[in-house]
């Protein structure tokens, strides 16, 4: 599965939202999606966007957005590097060591994004991919197996299409 | 050396079309058996399904194992609106089997939802997806829509009379999602905090309206119980624990990958035979059978069937069914600190049992595993542990103690050597 692309698209939110749903709430989540989509997080505006729409209190649409860590409240970088800091990726010598080499490579601590606002780096939860650990995510691409050599391949090519 | 046991021959029934090129594709589908189980169940009548559930002993895949045919006996008959929900949230650290479905072939889960639904008179579902899950949306949509192609969703599916619509819900990183309630609140566009049990979702779930909330992997097996029969299905694993299951086998062996065999099989087994041993010829020192809220076990368990009553009576439990092996180099005591830490980070907070003695369980972890802490922090993660198991709102707490309680009994030296 290496290397395979996936649309961004939160398509699977446009089919949850074009069939009727019993409550306009059920579609906070996609609405969501859908809104941190152009800036790459949730600006102000479009959260109050998102709460004139469904008729909701913008205070209800923070309160969602807030407990899920994959709505953002603050600019990230264009490439989100996601290295997983799992157990069995810990195992499989990856945490550690493949944070520390893509931190190296990017001049990055997990946590911060670099100053050209390209790239941000975050160790995150089991990726479900123990079966081939250790993995990582850049944006909606996972990268399993990962060897330094795989990361650089993958971090030159990144960097090519900036 | 100990003497091997007979290898299991098994011929995989729910990872039968995951290797083969397009094994997602409706045609590759429907060229293997795909839904000759539906067309079956809408022969029989919804009771002659669920007493066909109920008689094959299948039991729930997401980590509770409860009988799933009296599950969807609860769901009332007479209430007019009723709701199926699919729990695709995968989250529980080692666990990557139902990824390998969706992705893979989800027509087989699919059909099950649509057998489940028919047989508790739902007529709307709701697949709640791990928002990581990028492949598992676009495959879940491409999978419905197909469905919706050739009749076996929407209205009076292949002449029946049955309607069914399913649309795709992504998630947004939370683990705490993947429980039922929390699931529920999140697909109502909530923040994903669990709610109070009972009413459990079977009364009032979705909108308070009865909701029956299965597995990815346990729906995989519905097709093949209708297709075959329960009397067939109940032949394989053991008296408590019917079925083929899909062991999630990681850490530090040759072979690491999800193997599909009958329950019962023995964790030496999976290890030694399937996951081609542990690397570099070294030994097995600890293993979590069942997923990161499982009870560690020790090197000297590995005879225990992979089974619901015998994985209890050894200590631990069946879980998800993630096998992490741990060699003899392993940490343990960092082991549990990093299993307990994302239990602690993974918290929602809402109750405090939970979330204040989960910070003072990782700080003491944290104290023991740098070198700052003394026997009294032993204790201390004794204490914290008997305090928290069992009070919290829901079984995140428990699951969070699991490996500190396991890791202290069973490896109770590597702490020891570790504090002053
Ligand atoms: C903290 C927590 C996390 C859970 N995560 C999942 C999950 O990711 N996937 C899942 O199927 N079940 C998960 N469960 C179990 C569900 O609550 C529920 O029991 C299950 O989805 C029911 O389906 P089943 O009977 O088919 O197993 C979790 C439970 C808890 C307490
Ligand atoms: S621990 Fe890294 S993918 Fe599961």
């Amino acid at each position: 599965m290496n290397g395979e692309a996936v649309q961004t698209k939160p398509v699977g939110n446009a089919i949850g939202a074009a069939i009727v749903d019993p409550a306009k709430q059920s579609i906070l989540l996609a609405a969501l999606y859908i809104a941190q989509e152009q800036q790459g997080y949730l600006t102000r505006e479009a959260v109050e966007r998102v709460a004139k729409r469904l008729g909701l209190r913008p205070g209800e649409v923070y309160s969602t957005a807030s407990f899920y860590t994959l709505f953002r409240t603050e600019p990230v970088g264009r490439y989100v590097i996601q290295v997983c800091d799992g157990l069995s990726c810990y195992l499989c010598d990856g945490a550690g060591r493949i944070a520390g080499y893509v931190g190296k490579k990017l001049n990055l601590a997990p946590g911060e994004t670099s100053e050209d606002g390209r790239f941000t780096l975050e160790m995150v939860q089991c990726l479900a991919s123990c079966g081939t650990a250790p993995a990582m995510r850049v944006n909606d691409q996972l990268y399993e197996n990962l060897t330094p050599a795989g990361i650089d391949a993958i971090l030159e090519r990144l960097m090519g299409e900036v | 050396m100990l003497t091997r046991d007979v290898v299991t021959a098994w011929t995989p029934i729910l990872l039968s079309r995951v290797g083969e090129p397009n094994s997602e594709k409706i045609g590759a589908y429907l060229r293997t058996g795909g839904y000759e189980g539906l067309r079956k169940a809408l022969t029989m009548t919804p009771d002659e399904i669920i007493a066909e559930v109920k008689a094959s002993g299948l039991r729930g895949r997401g980590g509770a194992g409860f009988p799933t045919g009296t599950k969807w006996g609860f769901i009332p008959k007479d209430a007019p609106v009723k709701y199926l929900a699919v729990n695709t949230d995968e989250g529980e650290p080692g666990t990557f089997k139902d990824r390998l479905i969706v992705e893979r072939d989800p027509h087989s889960i699919l059909e099950g939802v649509i057998i489940a639904a028919y047989a508790i008179g739902a007529h709307r579902a709701f697949v709640y997806i791990r928002g990581e899950f990028f492949l598992g949306v676009k495959r879940w949509i491409k999978a419905i829509s197909d469905a919706y192609g050739h009749g076996f969703l929407g209205k009076n599916i292949l002449g029946s009379g049955f309607d069914l619509d399913v649309s795709v819900h992504r998630g947004a990183g939370a683990y705490i999602c993947g429980e039922e309630t929390a699931m529920i609140e999140s697909l109502e566009g909530g923040r994903g905090e669990p709610r109070q049990k009972p009413p459990y979702p079977a009364q009032k779930g979705l909108w308070q309206q009865p909701t029956l909330v299965q597995n990815v992997e346990t729906l995989a097996n519905i097709p093949h119980i209708i297709r075959c029969g329960a009397d067939w299905y109940s032949t394989i694993g053991t008296p408590q624990s019917k079925g083929p299951k899909i062991f999630c086998v990681s850490g530090h062996v040759n072979r690491p990958g999800n193997y599909e065999l009958p329950l019962g099989v023995t964790l030496r087994e999976i290890i030694e035979e399937h996951a081609g041993g542990v690397r570099m010829g070294r030994k097995v020192k600890a293993v979590i059978p069942g997923g990161a809220s499982t009870p560690i076990l020790t090197a000297d368990q590995l005879d225990v069937p992979m089974a619901f009553e015998t994985l209890q009576a050894a200590g631990s439990a069946l879980g998800t069914g993630a096998v992490i092996v741990m060699d003899e180099t392993t940490d343990m005591v960092e082991v549990v600190r990093r299993t307990a830490g994302f239990f602690v980070h993974e918290s929602c907070g809402g109750c405090t049992p939970c979330r204040i003695g989960g910070k003072r369980l990782l700080e003491t972890l944290n104290a023991v595993a740098d070198g700052r802490g003394t026997n009294k922090d032993l204790l201390k993660l004794e204490e914290l542990t008997a305090g928290i198991t069992g009070i919290t709102f829901c079984p995140m707490g428990t699951g969070m103690c699991e490996p500190v309680s396991s890791g202290l009994a069973r490896f109770r030296s590597e702490f020891e050597a570790r504090v002053a």
